[in-house]
C-alpha cells in the first residue's frame, strides 16, 4: 500500500477583490464575477515566493506526517513561478526541513500540473521501494499580466505531500497520465507575463484533458462517479471544474469541498493538490477521492485515493486549509497589490 | 551578500540552529565555540523553538536599500521559549509580519515562519530566514 | 604610569564638507590643534575613524595622514571601535604617554561621510552592528535605537515629549556653538512632528551625517605645566568596556552595560563619584541615548533620564548640564572625531573658553563615546589642573 502519510497547504494572507481589479482597468466586475466563479484571490507579500510557501506546507505536511525529516527520500517542487531559473526550489526546502544532504532532488514543471506531478513521481519511487517518503509539492506565485482576464484569477498558494508504506491517512489506489502538444498557454523564457490563446483553452485543452485522463482513471479502476464522496479537477476559475465534473458524472455536492477557486483563485500548481488538501481536512474513512490535475501544454494526471483511519489521528495536527483562505484577510488595493507583485517599472 | 557568506549561515537562517553549552546548559544563537558563562567548550546542536512573545517592537519606515520595497514593516526583539515555561528562552531580532501594526503590543504572542528576507537585485541570490508572524 | 594632559584643541566646522577631501579635514583639525598647543614637533598620532574604507574607499590612514601632517616620520595608527573610534583615540594616546613611551601625542578623529550617498552611508554605519543577525533581518541604527525607546518607554514611562526634549536642549546648546552642523533652535512640537523614521522615533531625534575632524595634544603633565600657556586639563580618569554587540543578546534592553562599566572604571581611576562632576558631554546619536547614558553614568536613577531631562537638569543652567557643545544631534556627528570633540568640548568648558555656552566654575568634566547600540563605551574624566 503505498500514499500520502502527510499533507498540508499554505495561503498568504493577502487577498484582492474581483471589483478592485476591474476598477482600474474599467471592465464589469459583474461580468467577470459571474463569468468566473471568482470573487477574490490571494496575494503573496512582497516577502513570500514558491519557496517560503513551499516550505511552510512541508512543515504542515510532516507534523500530520510525524516523521524525522531526514528519511525524505526525494524533494520534489512543482510550479510554474520558481524563483530561480537555475537552482531548483527544492534544495531550499529541503535544507529548510532538515532532509539534507542524503535526498533526490528536483524541481519539476508542467505549467499547473507540475504539483500532481511530483505527486505521480513520489508514489511511483516509494511504490518501487527506491526511497521510504517523498515530499512533493505543488507552489505558485504565478503572474497574470495587467489587464488580462488571467488577472482576476491567477493567485497564490502551496500544497505539500508526504508519500510514503508507512501510517498511510489516503492511499493511492491508482494514477493515470494522458499529455499531448497542446499550445493553449505558454511563457517563453526572459518573458514576465504568460500568454495564451483566449478560447481554445477550453474544449480542446482543458476540457480534452481532463476527460481524457478522468475517463481512462474509470476505467482502469473499474468504478464510476457515484462511487465517490469526493472530486477535485484542476481550478482555473470557479466553473470549469464544475463543468468538467458535470461531463465526467459527478454532481455539485461530490465537488464542493475541494473547490476552493471562487476565494483562493487559482493557485496554478497548487490548483488541484490545495483541493485535495481541503478534502483531507474533513474526508473520513473509506472515503474515495477522485483527483485530476491539468497543465497546459498540454496534460492531465489523474488520481483515486481511499481515505483510511489514520486521518482522524492526525488531520488536526496542522493548519486546515480553509482556516487559512477563511480567516486573517488582508484585503489590498490595486496600487499595493501592482507594487507586491512587482508590476511596476522602477529604474535600477 | 556573498555566496559563501550566506551559505555558511544557512543552518541559523533556515532551521534556526543553536549551540547548547553542554556544561552548563546555557543556549546562545548562532552557536559559539566558547560559553561566557562557565568558559565551556563542548556545545550540542539544538533548534530553538518556533514561538516566543514581543519584547519590544519598531516600524522601520525608512529602510536600508536592499528592503525600500518592503518598507514600512514592523521588526521586533522576540524572546522564543518552548510553551509558557517561564523559563528566559533565547532572544532574536526579526521583522513581524503579516501584523496589522496598530496590533503591535509588548508581549504578543508570535511564531516563526520562513520568508525571503531579500533578494539581490533581478540577477543576485535570494536570501531567504525566519520572520515571526502572530499567532 | 604619568600622569597625562590636554595641552592643545583643533576643530573645524562640522557639515557636509563638498570641498574637503578627508586628508584636508583631518589635516586642518591636527594643525589647529598643534597651534593652539604651541608645540614643534609629535612624537606620535592616533586616529579614530569608523570606515575611511566604505565611505572614501581609502585604509592606511596611519600613513595617508602622517605624511599630509607633515611632522615627519611619525608613528601613527588609526582606531576603530564604530562610533566610539575617537574615544578609543584619546584612550590610545592617554596610554601612550602614561606609559611613557612616548611624550607630545596627537589624538585624532575624522569621518568623510558624503561623498557616498545617504544609503551607502546608511550601508557603512549599520556595519557597527550585527551584520548576519540585526542588519540581515533589515534594521537600521534609528530601529536599533527605536526598540531600546520602545522597550524604556514601556518600563519607565519615558514619554515621546521627555524624548523630543534632549533633541530641543543640545539644538539650544548647539545655537550657541559656531562649529555646530546645525545650530538652528528646535522645539518640541518641531520634533514629534518630524518625518517618522522608526517607530517612535523621528527624523528630530536622531544625529545627521556629518563631515568633520577634531584633534587634541597630549603631553605628560610636568611637561605641560612647563610648556602650556593655556589653563592645564588633565585627564584624570579613563575606562572602557564592551558588551554584546547585538542588542538582543543584552539581559536588559533599556540599559547600556559598557558604559556603566567604563563609567565605573573611570570613576574609580578618578576618585570621583557622579555628583562630582560639573558638566559632561554624552553620546547622543539619538535622543533615547542620552537618557539612557545619564542614568548609565549615574548622573540620575535608572529609569529617571526623561523627567531629568523634562525639569532641566541636563539643561546648561541645570545641575549637571549635558551636551553644552550640542551634542551629536546639533554639532553633528562625523563618527569617528565626535569622541575627540567631547574632549575639546570639556577642554574648552575646563579652561573657561566656552563663551556663551560656558558653565560656571566648571572644574571636572566628563566625557562618554559608545559605539553601535552599545556595543563599546569609552567614558574619560578630566580636571582642571
Amino acid at each position: 500500500m503505498v500514499g500520502i502519510t502527510g499533507y498540508g497547504a499554505y495561503i498568504p494572507r493577502h487577498r484582492i477583490k474581483v471589483e478592485e481589479i476591474a476598477k482600474v482597468w474599467g471592465a464589469d466586475a459583474q461580468a467577470y464575477k459571474k463569468g468566473l466563479f471568482v470573487e477574490e484571490k490571494s496575494v503573496p507579500g512582497p516577502d513570500q515566493d514558491t519557496i517560503t510557501m513551499s516550505v511552510e506546507s512541508a512543515f504542515s505536511a510532516l507534523k500530520r506526517a510525524q516523521i524525522d525529516p531526514k528519511k525524505i527520500g526525494a524533494v520534489y517542487v512543482g510550479s510554474e513561478s520558481h524563483p530561480y531559473a537555475v537552482k531548483p526550489s527544492g534544495t531550499t526546502v529541503a535544507e529548510a526541513i532538515g532532509a539534507t544532504p542524503d535526498v533526490h532532488c528536483a524541481d519539476f514543471e508542467f505549467a499547473c500540473k507540475a504539483g500532481s506531478e511530483a505527486m505521480f513521481v513520489c508514489l511511483g519511487l516509494v511504490g518501487s521501494g527506491s526511497i521510504e517518503y517523498g515530499l512533493a509539492i505543488g507552489a505558485d506565485t504565478s503572474q497574470g499580466a495587467p489587464g488580462d482576464a488571467l488577472e482576476y484569477t491567477a493567485a497564490a498558494g502551496a500544497a505539500a505531500f508526504i508519500m510514503g508504506k508507512d501510517n498511510i491517512i489516503a492511499e493511492a489506489i491508482d494514477t493515470y497520465s494522458f499529455m499531448t502538444d497542446t499550445p493553449d498557454f505558454w511563457r517563453r523564457e526572459y518573458q514576465f507575463y504568460p500568454r495564451h490563446a483566449s478560447r481554445f483553452t477550453g474544449d480542446p485543452a482543458y476540457f480534452k484533458h481532463i476527460l481524457g485522463a478522468g475517463k481512462a482513471m474509470l476505467e482502469k479502476v473499474k468504478m464510476e462517479p457515484k462511487d465517490f464522496q469526493y472530486a477535485v479537477f484542476h481550478q482555473p476559475n470557479g466553473k470549469f471544474p464544475q463543468r468538467v465534473g458535470r461531463l465526467l458524472g459527478f454532481e455539485k455536492k461530490q465537488i464542493e469541498t475541494g473547490l476552493l477557486c471562487p476565494k483562493l483563485g487559482n493557485t496554478y500548481s497548487g490548483s488541484s493538490p490545495m483541493g485535495l488538501t481541503a478534502i483531507l481536512d474533513e474526508a473520513k474513512p473509506n472515503d474515495l477521492i477522485f483527483m485530476v490535475s491539468y497543465g497546459s501544454g498540454a496534460g492531465s494526471d489523474a488520481f483515486v485515493w481511499r481515505v483510511t483511519e489514520r486521518i482522524n489521528q492526525v488531520r488536526d495536527s496542522a493548519v486546515k486549509t480553509r482556516e487559512m483562505l477563511n480567516n486573517n484577510k488582508s484585503y489590498l488595493e490595486y496600487g499595493t497589490y501592482a507594487k507586491y507583485r512587482g508590476k511596476i517599472r522602477k529604474g535600477e | 551578500m556573498s555566496s559563501p557568506r550566506y551559505w555558511r549561515g544557512i543552518p541559523q537562517r533556515y532551521r534556526l540552529e543553536a549551540g547548547k553549552c553542554k556544561r552548563c546548559g546555557k543556549i546562545y544563537f548562532p552557536p559559539r565555540l566558547v560559553c561566557d558563562e562557565c568558559k565551556g567548550r563542548e556545545f550540542e546542536k539544538v533548534n530553538l523553538p518556533k514561538e516566543g512573545k514581543i519584547l519590544t517592537y519598531t516600524i522601520i519606515r525608512v529602510a536600508p536599500s536592499q528592503c525600500t520595497d518592503q518598507a514600512p514593516y514592523a521588526m521586533g526583539i522576540v524572546e522564543l521559549s518552548a510553551g509558557s515555561t517561564g523559563k528566559d528562552g533565547v532572544k532574536i531580532l526579526s521583522q513581524i509580519a503579516d501584523c496589522d501594526f496598530d496590533k503591535l503590543e509588548i508581549g504578543m504572542p508570535v511564531r516563526i515562519e520562513f520568508r525571503k528576507i531579500y533578494q539581490e537585485g533581478e540577477a543576485g541570490i535570494i536570501c531567504y530566514g525566519y520572520k515571526c508572524v502572530p499567532i | 604610569m604619568r600622569d597625562v594632559a590636554i595641552i592643545g584643541v583643533g576643530m573645524n566646522k562640522w557639515g557636509e564638507l563638498w570641498e574637503d577631501s578627508l586628508r584636508d579635514i583631518f589635516t586642518e583639525a591636527a594643525l589647529l590643534a598643534i597651534e593652539d598647543a604651541g608645540v614643534d614637533h609629535i612624537d606620535s598620532m592616533y586616529i579614530g575613524c569608523m570606515s575611511s574604507g566604505l565611505f572614501v574607499g581609502q585604509e592606511h590612514l596611519s600613513s595617508l595622514l602622517s605624511d599630509y601632517l607633515g611632522m615627519g616620520p611619525i608613528p601613527a595608527a588609526r582606531v576603530e571601535s564604530a562610533c566610539c573610534s575617537g574615544g578609543l583615540a584619546l584612550r590610545t594616546g592617554f596610554i601612550d604617554v602614561a606609559s611613557g613611551m612616548n611624550d607630545i601625542v596627537l589624538v585624532g578623529g575624522v569621518e568623510k561621510m558624503t561623498d557616498v550617498s545617504v544609503g551607502g552611508a546608511t550601508f557603512a554605519l549599520s556595519t557597527a552592528a550585527d551584520q548576519e543577525y540585526e542588519v540581515y533581518h533589515g534594521v537600521t541604527f534609528p530601529g536599533l535605537y527605536a526598540l531600546m525607546a520602545r522597550a524604556h518607554m514601556h518600563k519607565y514611562g519615558t514619554s515621546r515629549k521627555q524624548l523630543a526634549q534632549v533633541a530641543v536642549k543640545n539644538h539650544f546648546h548647539g545655537s550657541m556653538n559656531p562649529l555646530a552642523q546645525y545650530p538652528q533652535k528646535i522645539t518640541a512640537e518641531e520634533v514629534i512632528e518630524s518625518v517618522m523614521v522608526a517607530d517612535p522615533l523621528r527624523i528630530l531625534d536622531c544625529s545627521p551625517i556629518t563631515d568633520g575632524a577634531a584633534a587634541v595634544i597630549l603631553a605628560p603633565l610636568d611637561l605641560a605645566k612647563k610648556i602650556s600657556k593655556k589653563p592645564v586639563v588633565k585627564i584624570i580618569g579613563s575606562g572602557h568596556a564592551t558588551d554584546t554587540i547585538a542588542l538582543h543578546s543584552r539581559n536588559d534592553l533599556t540599559e547600556i552595560k559598557s558604559t556603566e562599566r567604563a563609567a565605573k572604571i573611570a570613576y574609580e581611576m578618578a576618585g570621583k563619584s557622579p555628583e562630582e562632576i560639573h558638566l559632561a558631554e554624552v553620546h547622543d546619536c539619538f535622543t533615547i541615548a542620552e537618557i539612557c547614558v545619564i542614568e548609565a553614568l549615574g548622573f540620575v536613577e535608572k529609569g529617571k533620564g526623561g523627567p531629568a531631562t523634562e525639569h532641566g537638569i541636563t539643561a546648561l543652567s541645570g545641575k549637571i548640564p549635558v551636551n553644552t557643545s550640542g551634542g551629536l544631534k546639533s554639532k553633528g556627528h562625523p563618527v569617528g572625531a565626535t569622541g575627540v570633540a567631547q574632549a575639546i568640548e570639556i577642554t574648552k568648558q575646563l579652561r573657561g573658553e566656552a563663551g556663551e555656552r560656558q558653565v560656571k566654575n566648571a572644574k571636572v568634566g566628563l566625557t562618554q563615546n559608545m559605539g553601535g547600540s552599545g556595543g563599546s563605551s569609552l567614558v574619560h574624566i578630566m580636571e582642571v589642573v
